[in-house]
């Protein structure tokens, strides 16, 4: 399956259908590197997860891919007219801001009326269109988040943890919609998730990062991936604690951080 | 009617006509202690207008500019939180003002420029007012739909390739000019008041932000009309009397029984 291969596989020949690339894309923070020489190829069609634990740097790397933030190092190499839509963490409405679903729908570029609607109907939401934003639901709100994305008619929707605040049960429904969202119309999506689990099902590849790239692959295979079980396997609860330790800092008694180690192990 | 009073009138419509929208940004910003920030440098821009002998709309609209810019480069920083550097540069500036005034050969009208003196508006100031409120409300309409846009969620707007950066400077360079030519009609110290507050009034009784804006205006209208009948009346400072008026309209609203439909809760 196509879908399946390997970015370094990506030859001259498909690259019509690669949507983007990055070439050793690193983003500094003070002295540390959030995101660190990470390669990645996304192909058109295609559902790629990003997972990793908290403070990973996912985030990092779809703001940079948004550009959002300067990468401090690397290229990101877009297809050129590349549409990306793209559904942040969660939105931080201002309750004074008088706004209905369909308003604030509107605000992406000229939107019609019945391209809203019709957006509404594929996330399942049309009920709340004239509802004030403020006053929906958790999972509601995702969904009109992902209708305003599916807006841009994109390429490629970049979707950052789309489950947040949505129950157990709705955050498989969610995946399922967008897996089939993809199938209907054909874009490619990055999601950032911490759960593989959730997303197993509806994803092509998976891109296991903490900082950098440790596994990447099939759904199935990272599973098993021995880096990927030293992140999130069963016997990792302490040396997941050892293992952040490694990577992150301590403070000495004046505060002041000092770096354990500048690379990275995984020993 | 007197010729002053059509000036302080018209002078204060004006205001009032592009106090409204921006006001609105500034609720929904949560800038209003920010716009007070500005508002407070505003007298320090009068001592170098006068002392450089420029026009004193352009140096308060400069020294707005620069505060806004000292103040986001400060932020950027990180040194300490924002409100705690707007506290310092709220009264530091504000003092500075003062004591630039109080060097200054020329005698000053101090108590004109921190409250207001409406009734006392030259032609030639109001002509300044009304070239003030045109270019508000040019660029508003102009850039309104961008204006909205980082206002609701910077990051998706960001992401949707509106430039943001731009956007909020533009927004400050507007709030900027609202207070040159509101410093007439309230003063230093009340401007924020004048955009604050109908705006406020206007967000129970509305369902879009265009609504909110345009009602904000006429509200904020209403108080400059109702405050200058009351100043004329009791011989009360204009620029208090219009506050006030603004103020009791946001009492009358809020304590008026709330539509369910425009309901949030």
């Amino acid at each position: 399956m196509k879908l399946l291969k390997f970015p370094a596989c990506a030859s001259a020949a498909n690259m019509t259908d690669t949507l983007l690339s990055l070439e050793k894309l690193s983003v500094r923070v003070g002295r540390r590197n959030i995101i660190d020489q990470i390669n990645l190829d996304l192909q058109a069609g295609e559902i790629v997860t990003l997972i990793g634990p908290n403070g990973a740097g996912k985030t990092t790397l779809v703001r940079a891919i948004l550009g959002l933030i300067k990468p401090s190092s690397g290229k990101i190499k877009k297809r050129p007219g590349l549409r990306i839509g793209y559904m942040p963490q969660r939105l931080h409405l201002e309750q004074t801001i008088p706004l209905t679903v369909k308003r604030f729908l509107k605000m992406t570029k000229r939107a019609s009326n019945s391209d809203i609607d019709s957006a509404l109907q594929k996330v399942g939401a049309q009920h709340t269109a004239d509802r004030p934003i403020q006053g929906i639901s958790g999972g509601e709100l995702q969904r009109i988040l992902l209708a305003r994305a599916l807006l841009r008619k994109p390429h490629l929707l970049v979707l950052d943890e789309p489950a947040q605040g949505v129950d157990v049960a709705g955050q498989a429904e969610l995946y399922r919609l967008i897996s089939s969202l993809r199938d209907e119309l054909g874009c490619a999506v990055l999601m950032v998730s911490h759960d593989l689990h959730l997303v197993m099902s509806s994803t092509d590849r998976v891109i296991c990062m903490n900082h950098h790239i440790c596994c990447s692959g099939h759904p199935e295979q990272v599973s098993n991936d021995p880096a990927y079980l030293e992140l999130f396997g069963q016997q990792v609860s302490d040396e997941l604690a050892l293992y952040a330790h490694h990577h992150d800092h301590r403070h000495d008694s004046e505060g002041n951080v000092i770096h354990n180690h500048k690379g990275c192990n995984h020993g | 009617m007197a010729d002053f009073l059509w000036r302080a009138l018209l002078a204060g419509l004006g205001v009032a006509l592009v106090a409204g929208p921006l006001g609105s940004f500034v609720v929904w910003r949560r800038m209003s202690y920010f716009g007070d920030t500005l508002a407070h440098s505003a007298l320090l821009g009068i001592a170098l207008g006068i002392a450089l002998d420029t026009n004193l709309n352009l140096a308060v609209v400069g020294s707005c500019v620069a505060l806004a810019f000292l103040l986001v480069t400060l932020q950027q920083r990180k040194i300490i939180s924002t409100d705690t550097l707007l506290g310092i540069l709220a009264h530091s500036s504000l003092s500075l003002g003062l004591i630039a005034i109080s060097l200054l050969e020329v005698r000053v009208d101090l108590f004109g420029y921190l409250f207001g003196d409406l009734l006392t508006v030259t032609g030639e100031e109001l002509l300044w007012i009304y070239i003030g409120v045109a270019v508000i409300l040019s660029l508003l309409l102009s850039f309104w739909r961008p204006l909205l846009a980082i206002t609701v969620d910077e990051g998706l707007a960001q992401a949707e390739g509106y430039p943001v950066l731009l956007i909020r400077l533009l927004l400050m360079l507007l709030i900027a000019i609202v207070i040159a030519v509101a410093m007439k009609i309230v003063g230093v110290l009340l401007i924020t008041a004048l955009m604050v507050i109908p705006a406020a009034t206007a967000r129970r009784l509305t369902n879009s932000p265009e609504s909110m804006a345009a009602l904000s205006s006429l509200l904020g209208c209403i108080a400059v009309m109702i405050g200058l009948a009351g100043s004329l009346q009791w011989d009360t400072p204009t620029g208090p009397s219009i506050v006030v008026s603004a103020t009791c309209l946001f009492l009358l609203i809020y304590a008026l029984p709330r539509k369910d439909s425009l309901s949030l809760k």
